[in-house]
């Protein structure tokens, strides 16, 4: 016979005061089975766990449901205060009435019956429930970047200096990503590359790191602790084992209308090339798109030229399977695209820049050699004229909802360094707000204003066209409360920010969940913050939400930390909630292997009596529970029922949905 | 139809002679000319009964499931239909590809037995097939008829003339081209209101005997141990409560071999309540068509299935059924 006990939290106020708690612990005495059941303010307090296991001692409870916050929450906080009393974890059920009932209702009377439905529904399922326990699974020491900019390479470097192995896959042939192409960084002005490139260099140095630049995420198998990745190293054409990074190939190269990527297309580049002068790997890369020999089989210059014998034509894509322990995915971001904003004539005018152009504009290594040029006439722009948030705060859909978070800063900083080294250029700034939360951000801006003498003008932009070669801004000045038009020279736009677009990829790859912007989730927005909802998944840098470098680099920091406490251990606990066949029934048909995401499921041949001294051989599923997540999915493609999942049976989610529709 | 008949014969004894094989499955006689029935022949002479005329129907894959294991290969006739289910079954591990010899057969086209006495002719005694016309004599005399009118409601939508599978063939004559009007009959449900959809199905599923008959001849129904068989899936009471749960076997049933269903349509001819079941599995076909491009299951013996893999381009639950995202 069973014995349940019942503990309906209040949460405070936040379940009590739209559930009448007493009145679901009264009401639940009399359900068949239910031996006890009490209310507390909070369950989950070291008072609200005594109180739990005393009453598992003393009335011999088999099994417990606590009516509070969702699973998610406070499931494992239960399981381990029932063990302590001498109960068998997985012989806790929870019924969650707080997210999914006292925070969504507003009517006492009604939010009260659903939480009594919601909890009776509990008690039906933990009658079913079966002791479990835990397995054990080993933990591959070796950790996976994806992403080489900042966040990456911060990981990377902290995982690896507490002697884990870690491999940095970057897409782009060098790694260093986006803050590569940033000149000087807010609030301090250092200079990008100053403080980039040894970091860069410490990578590739590092004993325990591997880089693997051009290369991309295919296929990941496995689990926390256990991850399986095939990895896509491109073509890049040139040996990376023999290529000195002399750049020979570079200068004969007869095909050179490539556009700079690495400069945002200011300038061109040959076919063969290497990114950056500081690039790492300092190895050479082919666009094959634009390289003569690999589209018309005549040239081959580079080959001859090449004293290295690096370059390789017939290179193919390969691919390296390697075993990881944890994954941080760093996979960084871009400006969004311009084309809904044709207003601000960014196609039409040449000198209608976007902030990150400006950077190469300004940056001593870029296609001006950081004399500040304006790219239709090579001139000095004597009015410089910016306009934050385009494309962000966008509630139009034309851009996105929500604040890129580094605008206020850098344009701040734009707009410093221009006075301070062209002291005869007038600088405007159209803002909706000035945001600067941060260390020093806001005497930063205070500077710029204040010191500098730029123009801020709170108001929006509502067109920029151009007159006579000249660039005529038109917009409000919501302090003055008037419309204002200025001749500019060369109109700089605050681009939004967004995810890298193959974040999707790598998303469904890990089965990270992701936000309606595209930005990956984190398990928990505050007590979580850089883990993915997916065990064994860390989230660093923007692929997780907008942030400057400084937030980056902790946030890479916190997840390497994360990651370290992952791999010191050498065996995790498994979930024992994973698929088992009943091997009677099963047809061997392979459907549930199909669906399975973890690669869980193998076929053995068995022998089966059949009666009469016969016996038959047929193939069956075998479930390895140290693989299995307990996802279900076998559960529910399998057309005779064989597959069951422990801890979430047909039956105990039958007599849940019965429960919820008994009257 | 004679000639291919009378070749099929003596490529089975040549087999059984040989020693080739140690079966194999065709179709015997029945009582009556028009009543032939599916049968495993182990010897020249158990072929004394061997029969392969335009009633014959009947999908012979499934058998293959048991006959497969044996000891010695099996050879067995399929129709260009029957080799989807063929397929299929490879696929899903239930038969032994190994153990297996497929002798593609002819197919013009099979009758219906029903619709040829529908037509007020009684004591068939030989059917004969000449192009578009058939005669058929009975104990009271000959009568011309259109083929189009008495084929079996499978083959008038006949979705192809091209084995998937074959060891050899016999095929004497050039077969008709397949006749693309399948999901016809779907459209037309979904034109329906939801009542008058519901109505429909009511009125068809309430004539259900519970005889079993559409699941135990259904390739795809191949479980060791059905569902509704077993006591433990708790659905298995449920199912013949009322009339509600009897529409549901149905239901369940279609759900269950969804993505697998070769659209052989071997449930409805089996019905003797002719209830058209077939129905509910064109229309999973075509909503698969739809969602996932077109998929044929039994195609091939091998590769991905829309319902049970997971591609980017794959739909979005909202899209899915063309809906807005709410």
């Amino acid at each position: 016979m069973q014995r349940i006990g019942v503990f309906i939290c209040w949460c405070g106020s936040n379940i009590a005061a739209t559930v009448d708690v007493k009145k679901v612990a009264e009401t639940i005495k009399s359900e068949p089975g239910v031996v006890y059941s009490e209310n507390y303010q909070y369950m989950c307090s070291e008072n609200g766990q005594q109180l739990i296991k005393q009453a598992i001692k003393e009335h011999n409870l088999t099994g417990i449901v606590v009516g509070s916050c969702s699973p998610r929450m406070h499931e494992a906080t239960f399981r381990k205060t029932a063990e302590a009393a001498g109960l068998n974890p997985y012989m806790v059920e929870i019924a969650n009435i707080r997210e999914h009932c006292s925070w969504i209702h507003k009517d006492m009377d009604e939010a009260t019956e659903k939480a009594i439905v919601l909890v009776r529904t509990a008690i039906a399922k933990v009658k079913l429930n079966a002791p479990l326990q835990a397995g054990e699974s080993p933990v591959v020491k070796r950790a996976l970047v994806i992403g080489g900019g900042i966040a990456g390479i911060q990981a990377a470097l902290d995982i690896a200096d507490a002697g884990f192995e870690v491999d940095i896959v970057e897409k782009n042939a060098t790694i260093g990503g986006r803050m590569a192409q940033l000149d000087k960084t807010f609030p301090t002005l250092d200079c990008s590359a100053c403080i980039l490139t040894p970091k860069m260099v410490d990578c590739a140095q590092h004993e325990k790191i591997d880089i693997l630049s051009y290369s991309e995420v295919e296929e990941v198998k496995g689990f926390v602790g256990n991850f399986n990745v095939k990895i896509r190293r491109k073509a890049r054409y040139v040996d990376e084992t023999k290529c000195t990074g002399c750049k020979i190939c570079m200068e004969k190269c007869p095909s050179k209308k490539g556009l700079n990527t690495f400069n945002m297309g200011l300038n061109n580049r040959p076919a063969i090339h290497i990114p950056f002068a500081q690039a790492i790997p300092n190895v050479a890369v082919i666009d094959p798109e634009q390289c003569i020999k690999l589209k018309t089989g005549k040239c081959g210059i580079c080959q001859k030229f090449c004293g290295a014998g690096a370059i390789d034509y017939e290179q193919k894509d390969t691919f390296v399977e390697r075993e990881y322990g944890a994954i941080v995915v760093a996979t960084g971001f871009k400006p969004i695209a311009l084309d809904n904003f044709n207003e601000y004539g960014y196609a039409e005018n040449k000198d209608v820049i976007t902030s990150l152009e400006l950077e190469r504009l300004m940056n001593a290594a870029g296609p001006t050699d950081g004399v500040l040029l304006r790219p239709s006439d090579g001139k000095h722009p004597k009015v410089i004229t910016f306009i934050q948030c385009v494309g962000s705060r966008d509630t139009s859909g034309c851009g996105k909802p929500y604040c890129s978070k580094i605008c206020c800063m850098y344009t701040a900083k734009h707009a410093m360094l221009i006075r301070e080294k062209y002291p005869d250029t007038e600088v405007h700034v159209f803002y909706i707000d000035v945001r600067t939360p941060g260390k020093n951000y806001d005497e930063f801006y205070r500077r710029a204003v204040e010191q500098y003498g730029v123009d801020y003008i709170k108001g929006m932009v509502g067109k920029v066209y151009n007159e006579n070669g000249k660039l005529m801004v038109q917009g409000s000045n919501l302090i003055d409360n008037e419309q204002i038009t200025i001749e500019s020279d060369l109109v700089v736009l605050a681009t939004a920010i967004e995810p890298e677009p193959s974040i999707r990829k790598v998303a469904t790859l890990l089965t990270a969940s992701i936000d309606t912007n595209n930005f990956l989730t984190e398990s928990h927005a505050k007590l979580r913050p850089v883990e993915s909802p997916t065990a064994g998944v860390y989230l660093a840098g923007v692929c997780q939400g907008p942030k400057d470098i400084p937030e980056t680099v902790s946030q890479a920091s916190a997840c390497a930390a994360k990651v370290i406490g992952l791999l010191a251990k050498d065996k995790l606990k498994t979930n024992p909630c994973v698929a088992v066949p009943d091997e009677m029934m099963c047809n061997g048909c392979s459907q549930c292997a199909n669906v399975c995401a973890y690669g869980a499921i193998t076929y053995v041949d068995k022998e089966f009596r059949l009666g009469g001294g016969k016996t038959e051989i047929r193939r069956v599923a075998s479930v390895n529970p140290a693989v299995c997540q307990g996802c279900g999915a076998c559960t529910v493609t399998c057309p005779s029922g064989t597959m069951d999942l422990k801890g979430f049976s047909s039956k105990q989610i039958m007599s849940e949905v019965e429960a919820i529709c008994k009257k | 139809m004679k000639d291919v008949e009378l070749k099929m014969l003596e490529r089975a004894k040549q087999l059984l002679e040989s020693g080739e094989v140690a079966r194999v499955i065709g179709w015997k006689k029945g009582e009556f000319y028009f009543d032939p029935a599916p049968a495993s022949f182990e010897t020249v002479e158990e072929l004394g009964d061997f029969v392969y005329n335009g009633f014959c129907g009947a999908n012979l894959s499934k058998y293959l499931i048991q006959a497969s294991k044996k000891e010695g290969k099996t050879a067995i006739f399929l129709k260009p239909c029957d080799s989807y289910s063929f397929n299929q079954l490879v696929k899903e591990h239930r038969i032994v590809r190994e153990n297996i010899h497929v002798i593609a057969i002819e197919c013009q086209g099979k009758l219906d037995i029903e619709k040829i006495k529908a037509q007020g002719i009684s004591a068939v005694t030989e059917v004969e097939e000449e192009g578009e016309s058939v005669t058929v004599s009975s104990l009271y005399g000959e009568t011309k008829l259109n083929k189009a009118e008495i084929l079996l409601g499978k083959c008038a939508s006949c979705k192809g003339k091209t084995h998937q599978v074959k060891d050899e063939e016999i095929i004497l004559h050039e077969m008709p081209a397949p006749i693309n009007n399948r999901f016809d009959e779907v459209a037309k449900l979904e034109a329906m209101t939801e009542d008058e959809r519901f109505a429909f199905w009511r009125e068809q599923l309430q004539k259900c005997i519970r005889c079993n008959a559409c699941r135990n001849v259904c390739p795809a129904c191949s479980c060791v141990k059905c569902v509704f068989d077993n006591p433990a899936s708790g659905i298995e009471a449920k199912a013949n409560d009322d009339k509600f749960e009897e529409q549901l076997f149905h239901i369940i049933r279609a759900f269950h071999v969804a993505g697998r269903c070769t659209d052989c349509g071997e449930c409805s001819r089996v019905c003797p309540q002719n209830i058209p079941l077939h129905l509910l599995n064109r229309k999973f076909i075509k909503d698969i068509d739809g969602l996932y491009g077109e998929f044929q299951a039994g195609e091939t013996d091998n590769g991905k299935t829309p319902l049970t893999s997971y591609t980017e381009s794959d739909v979005e639950p909202n899209n899915a059924l063309g809906g807005e995202a709410k």
